[in-house]
Parts: C-alpha cells; structure tokens; sequence
C-alpha cells in the first residue's frame, strides 16, 4: 500500500466487506429459522441438518474452483476463452488466496461472494423440506452455490461480463443473479421430487401445510430482512476514483459503484431497500388478505422485484414495482401449485424466482437506455437485454441444471427418502438415537418417582 | 433515448445530479404513491369491517368459553 490515501481506501473497502459478510450471515441464520419453523415437529432437527451443512459445503467447494470461475468465466465460452490471467490470483494454491501483506481485499471479497453463495443454496433448501434426502440436496446446494450462480455472476455481474457487454444486462443488487436462478433451480428440483405426502387430495386439491412454530418463522424472515441490508452494501463498492475505475468518467470525483463501477449512493439503496420492503409488504397484505406470512414474504419478494434497479431507481417507482411485482408472484404462486400440482414449501420459487425474473423485465422498461457500464461500447440497458438476461438466469442457469440433475439422482434412487420415513419423520429415522435415548431417560425419571412414591407409602 | 436523460458515464461527476428515470415527474410520482397508501388504507377499512361483521356473528358459545378459558 503506497501513500496514506490508497492505504486508508484499501483499510476501508477491507472493513466495509467484513461488516457486510458478518451482516450477511444473518440471512443463513433467518433461513435456518424459516425452515425449521415451516416444517413439522417430526422433521425438526433434519430440516436444520440440511441447512446447516450447506456452511461448509458451499464454502470448501467456493474457495477450491467457485471463485476462480467468477475471474475466468466473464466471456466463457460464448464470447472468449477463459480468462486464465484473472483466474489464476483466485485459483486455490495462489499466495492471493491465503495471508498475504501484499494483498489486503481478496478474503473478505471472496467472503462476500461466498455469503450469496449460501443464500442461493438455502433459497432451494426450503422448498424441497421433509421430503429430500439431505446427501441430495447438499449436491445440489455445491452446484448452485458454487458452480450455477457463480457463473451467472461471471456473465451478468462482473464488470466485464459478456451479458453486460452485449446484453446492456443490469441487476445492481441480483434480482436474477442470485433470485431468478436459485427459484429457477428450485422449481426444477421439486418438479422431480414431487410434493410432499398429504398436499394434495385425490381429486387433486391443494392442502396448506401451516408451519408448526409461526414466531420461529417470523424471527427468521426479519433476519433474512436485516441480513439483506448486508447483501445491498456489499453489492456496491465503497469509494473508488474514475482513475481506478479507468473507464469513460472524467473528472476526479470519487463515488459509490454497483458491481458494474458504474455510480451510485449508499443513500440511493438505504431509500430504495426501505421503500421495495414497504411497497411489498403493503401489497402483499392486500393480495394475500393479511395472511401473515404471505405479507412477511412479499416484503422479500417486493426487494428482490426492485433490486435489479433499486441502485437507480426513484425510491416512489421502487416502492411501485414491489407492489407490482408482488401481486404477480403471489397470483403465479398459486396458479403453479393448482396446474402442475407442485409442492414449494416455503414459497421459495415464487418469492425468489418469480419475483427476481419479473424485476428484471420491469426494470428493462424503466431504466431503458440508461448505461449499464462505465465502459466505452457496452450495451445501454433495454428490455429485450433484460428479458434474455431473466430467460437465462431462471431457465438455462437455473431450471435446466437442477431439474437434469435431480432426474440423474432420482433415476439412482437417491433423490426422495422412503415414504414409511417421510410418514414417521425423518428425526425417528436419522436421529433415533436421541430420540430413544430421550425416551429411555424420560422412561427411568417416571420409574425412579413410581419407586420413591412407593417407599413413601410404606 | 435515456429514461434517466444518461446514455453514457463519460460526464464529470461533480457536475451530476439527480440520476433517476423520469425525472421532471416527481409530482406525478408522489401522486400515484399516495394514491397507493390511501387506496391501501380504503381497502383495508372495507376488508377489516366485512370480516368484523361476519365474525360477530360465527362465534359458538362453548368455543367462546374455551377461548376464554385459554387466556
């Protein structure tokens, strides 16, 4: 670090990722909570599992090859070759990727990477609850969440990516990066996996599962709120000079940038996250007829409908475009489940997949011809770039993978657990030990007191 | 043609301000938001007093009772 000026930049954007992957991990935490919270009783500690475990997975498999992907695969292999000399500063065995004075910002941007990363996997980890086998699902989860999304982050949320070149592609806080693809990914899973026993009758009629702790549910989705503030800041890149950008803009005034360096606020995000929560949660209050956890979700899906533009947007039409966005979801939710008698669970695909998918084409219109980049030659924002870009994001990146892979696992057996566990509750069956060993020591307290009441009469 | 009067970044930025679309159209905008938040309040009263009206009227005496009883 040379001079005090670039020293004090680098210290910053250093602590500013920190913050916001310490931020982020609440999302995990409110996932982790939304999930136990929606299951049944008998499917507690499995749910958890599951979620759980996507930690380390995800993780392990993002430092071997999930951020060297996101360095090599901008143009990759459509529009170029790899890009081996970015790439090879991510790669696993490189001194960049360790402790290193010469290089004080690539943990904690790889940290931030990895946060969506979990957030992707946890997105599909809800709808498939009570009903997947968990060494399934945690393939699944290492494929969306370091292989799929990170690749779409590549093409459509990198600097350099070939969406953004050629597309004008723009999703300032992953409306499709990472909504579209994981609620697309997640709809190709259940598609394979079937609904769970019992949600529907036989001539067809869909049954509501309710979560059996409703306040665990409702701790865990004000986390995923809080945890979202983390993922807006560390969308956006702190401070940084047209000078270091080195693209069009003149002049020597430093800004704020979304993923693409092309400018912003932080104030312009705090308006516009604030005013897409209202708006959803207002929307969703009247559309769902103030059913609580509709409301609760339309919150998320208002941010996620607005967060493609939310970086631009007037916080009014950002408020509007939740609004909207979350009647859409809601309607499609339902419409979904009745004609293709699909089992979301937690209404992951509608208030991720449907609602990122439906941000993107919206802001197509709004923020038409509007620069995508700071970069000379690239593409201004349109609708036809934003339909491909949601097309992409939700079908081809999302859908098609989880929906092959899926087949691959069920066509092996090893996709759906037995329908006797599925009935009795996947705890009985993985955690039986704890279950007997509760009921052996529940057993010998009754015994032990039977014993002292009988001493007493004597 | 910019929706946000933009067609490229290559602008000083000391000299930009405002970088939303549409603007000019602020008045109108905070007019359809507060369409928004009274149409939501109307709807809500509407909703709320049909539901009151028809709950007043289902309640069964003995569940009345239980409910009381569960505090």
């Amino acid at each position: 670090m040379d001079g005090n000026l670039n020293a004090l930049t680098t210290v910053f954007t250093e602590f500013y990722y920190w913050v916001t992957v310490v931020f982020m991990f609440l999302i995990h935490v409110g996932f982790c909570m939304y999930e136990v919270g929606a299951s049944r009783a008998r499917n507690h500690m499995h749910t958890l599992m599951k979620n759980i475990m996507i930690i380390p997975l995800v993780t392990v498999t993002f430092f071997f090859f999930g951020w060297w992907i996101y360095w090599a695969f901008p143009n990759f292999p459509f529009w170029g070759g790899l890009d081996t000399e970015a790439g090879a500063a991510n790669l696993p065995w490189a001194d960049t990727m360790a402790t290193n004075l010469g290089d004080r910002i690539t943990g904690v941007f790889w940290a931030a990477f990895l946060l969506f990363s979990w957030t992707a996997a946890s997105i599909v980890s809800g709808s498939v609850i009570e009903r997947i086998r968990s060494s399934a699902l945690w393939v699944h989860a290492v494929m969306i969440g370091s292989v799929w999304w990170i690749i779409d982050a590549a093409w459509g949320w990198h600097y350099g990516g070939w969406m953004v070149r050629i597309l004008g592609y723009h999703d300032a806080y992953a409306s499709g990066v990472i909504h579209a693809i994981a609620g697309g990914y997640a709809l190709g899973v259940i598609m394979v996996l079937g609904p769970r026993l019992g949600k529907f009758a036989k001539d067809g009629t869909p049954r509501d599962i309710p979560p059996h702790n409703p306040w665990l549910l409702t701790i865990g989705i004000f986390l995923i709120y809080t945890g979202f503030w983390g993922f807006y800041a560390a969308c956006n890149v702190p401070a940084i000079s047209p000078e270091a950008i080195d693209g069009q803009i003149t002049g020597v005034t430093w800004t704020a940038t979304n993923i693409y360096l092309a400018p912003t606020t932080l104030s312009a995000i705090t308006f516009n996250f604030l005013m897409s929560l209202s708006g959803g949660l207002m929307a969703a209050y009247v559309i769902s007829k103030g059913d609580a956890f509709w409301t609760f979700s339309g919150g998320l899906a208002g941010i996620i409908t607005a967060s493609a533009g939310n970086d631009l947007y007037h916080p009014i039409q950002a408020m509007i475009i939740a609004a909207i966005g979350v009647v859409i979801v809601y309607k499609l939710h339902y419409w979904v489940e009745r004609r293709f008698k699909l089992d979301d669970a937690v209404g992951a695909v509608a208030v991720h997949g449907y609602a990122g998918f439906v941000g993107l084409v919206i802001s197509g219109f709004v923020l038409w011809g509007v620069p995508s980049s700071p970069y000379e030659g690239y593409a201004t924002i349109n609708p036809i770039g934003q339909i491909t870009g949601a097309v992409i994001m939700f079908f081809v990146l999302g859908f098609l993978p989880g929906w092959a892979l899926a087949k691959i696992q069920s066509s092996m057996g090893v996709l759906r657990i037995p329908e006797e566990v599925e009935l009795q509750g996947l705890d009985y069956a993985e955690h039986h030990a704890y279950e007997d060993a509760k009921a052996a020591i529940i057993e010998a307290d009754k015994q032990e007191l039977a014993a002292r009441a009988g001493a007493a009469a004597k | 043609m910019s929706t946000n009067g933009y067609t490229s970044w290559a602008v000083d930025l000391a000299e930009v301000g405002p970088i939303y679309p549409f603007q000019g159209y602020e008045v109108l905008m905070v007019i359809v938001g507060v369409v928004f938040w009274i149409g939501w309040h109307r709807i809500q009263f509407v909703r709320e007093g049909e539901h009151l009206e028809k709950a007043r009227h289902t309640g069964d005496e003995e569940k009345v009772k239980a409910q009381l009883e569960r505090y």
